[in-house]
């Protein structure tokens, strides 16, 4: 009798031990985990249910990336072959404050997703950035917090950041490159970077550091003052009048850049291959069932991408998670960018 | 105990084999479930091993459903009575819901985020599920939901059979297990 339930309480022991350990109830809590993610920015940003954690003041759009085939020798995904493949996509500002007023200071972000929802899908996020300011999911918690605005002085705390950056020169170095690229007036003069590092593979199997940028073809419609959405608003005004345009630009590394390091920008002689266009013709407000109900997770890639070790990429793809696991179970509100409502 | 008790039959040796596979594999897959949402660096490694696992698994179970349910099982100790048989059927009934319909809701899971679920490192499933952020949300939720009654169903099942094993010593085990002396 004492032997069965001896033996009934090592097993549970062990077995409600393990699943306890393996969901860190247990045992040490060293380490981040997304739901540290998860809650800092609650406690940068506030509570704002339905929305985005990060990037979450947006606008929808769609369109189309015309292939010319130069990316083919590349790698063999087939959005670069020659031809047409759809796109949707959603232009965001950096921050978890869905109702922030427009500023060029905030980064500038645009999700895509090619050939939606196909086997053989591509998902990017780029940014108006030349460098990511941090090279580890550490960089990127702490500074979170460092950025955090004071209510009182309506700015982030000069002290907090000059701590982080003393504590983080690879995030201070990148300001420094970061600052070379000035934020242009609008969306759709902007150039958008990859910033990570993935592997294109080719037919023969061949494998190639690869980062990629989005190449404006047009000028901006400058924003007008006034209102809480100037950029947003002169986004929609341009949209509805013309398309816009990108040259997709892959950048082609060697084994000796920095590939791993999102803060380091490669050497400016590297091989660049024009890709093709992509040609954005719709803007609609976010609403269910489009890209507002994307998760841009880098690690949507087609046969043919490969990500790298990156540590950036798989920290992004484990809190993007969180985050639409959050925000798909929680109640909607409607989107500050109302594409109906900007005058024309 | 009457020899009866000792000469306790052994299910088939495929139906062991499948048995002890299945155990070893959703143990793993619940483990590595548990632990990859709290990890960022091998999130998506483990991600990648998990929905492997897990296709793995629906496939097994449904060669084992069909495996089991095609042939009577061997004739329990007669020291389970009459309402425990009636829970040793219920709980078999439970897992094997449970087995199917977790790794199916996990594929269903991921098809609504729009995406295809990449098993093996490469080979992208088709979608079982169409892009829907609220069907997601509730398939998400129930995933979860059905990984801890496993645990539960499982930690049932294991201390019943133990119980049974050590205290009545009426040879439980051995209709599964591999050994053959008495």
């Amino acid at each position: 009798m004492l032997l069965g339930i001896g033996a009934v309480g090592a097993f549970l022991a062990v077995d409600l031990g393990g699943v306890a350990y393996a969901n860190k109830w247990i045992g040490p809590r060293a380490g981040l985990t997304r739901k540290a993610f998860i809650d800092r920015f609650r406690t940068v940003f506030g509570e704002h249910p339905g929305f985005r954690r990060n990037h979450a003041k947006g606008v929808v759009v769609t369109g189309y990336f015309d292939s010319n085939g130069n990316g083919r020798d590349l790698s063999r995904a087939a959005v670069f072959r020659s031809g047409r493949t759809s796109v949707i996509g959603r232009f965001s500002l950096t921050g978890g404050y869905p109702f922030v007023a427009d500023t060029p200071a905030a980064a500038r972000g645009l999700g895509l997703a090619f050939a939606f929802p196909d086997g053989q899908e591509w998902r990017t996020a780029v940014l108006n950035l030349p460098v990511f300011p941090d090279n580890s999911p550490q960089g990127f918690y702490d500074r979170l917090l460092a950025s955090k605005v004071d209510p009182a002085t309506g700015k982030p705390d000069p002290a907090a950041m000059s701590a982080f950056l003393a504590a983080h020169p690879e995030t201070a170095a990148a300001m420094t490159v970061i600052k070379q690229h000035p934020p242009t007036p609008g969306f759709a003069d902007s150039t958008y970077w990859g910033l990570n590092t993935f592997f294109f593979v080719s037919d023969a199997g061949a494998r190639t550091p690869v980062r990629w940028s989005l190449v404006p073809q047009q000028s901006a419609l400058p924003p007008r003052s006034g209102g809480e959405n100037v950029l947003f608003d002169a986004l929609i005004r341009q949209m509805r009048t013309d398309q816009l345009q990108w040259r997709l630009m892959l950048t082609v590394g060697t084994p000796q850049d920095p590939l791993l390091d999102a803060t380091l920008p490669w050497p400016d002689d590297r091989r660049t291959i024009d890709a093709g266009t992509l040609t954005l013709t719709g803007i609609e407000t976010e609403r269910a069932g489009n890209a507002r109900d994307v998760n841009f997770d880098p690690l949507v890639v087609p046969d043919g991408i490969e990500p790298s070790g990156d540590p950036l990429l798989s920290a992004r793809s484990a809190v993007y998670a969180a985050s639409y696991r959050a925000r798909t179970g929680e109640s909607k509100s409607p989107s500050a960018v109302q594409v109906d409502g900007v005058a024309t | 105990m009457t020899d009866d008790h000792r000469g306790a039959a052994h299910f088939p040796v495929r139906t062991r084999i499948l048995h002890w596979l299945t155990a070893i594999l959703i143990f793993t897959t619940l483990f590595i479930g548990f632990v990859m949402v709290n990890s960022l660096g091998s999130y998506s490694a483990l991600v990648g091993i998990h929905m492997t696992l897990g296709v793995v698994i629906l496939c097994i179970v449904v060669l084992r459903a069909a495996n089991r349910f095609t042939r009577r099982a061997p004739k329990l100790p007669d020291t389970v009575g009459w309402l425990e048989h009636k829970l040793v059927v219920g709980s078999e009934l439970t897992l094997y819901a449970l087995m199917l319909a977790q790794p199916l809701i996990g594929w269903a899971m991921v098809s609504a985020t729009g995406r295809p679920p990449v098993i093996f490192g490469s080979l992208r499933m088709p979608r079982i599920a169409p892009f829907d952020a609220d069907l997601f949300f509730v398939l998400r939720q129930t995933h979860s939901v059905l990984a801890y009654a496993m645990v539960a169903v499982i930690a049932a099942h294991v201390s019943a059979v133990l119980l049974h094993t050590l205290t009545l010593r009426d040879r439980m085990l051995s209709r599964m297990a591999f050994s053959r002396h008495r």
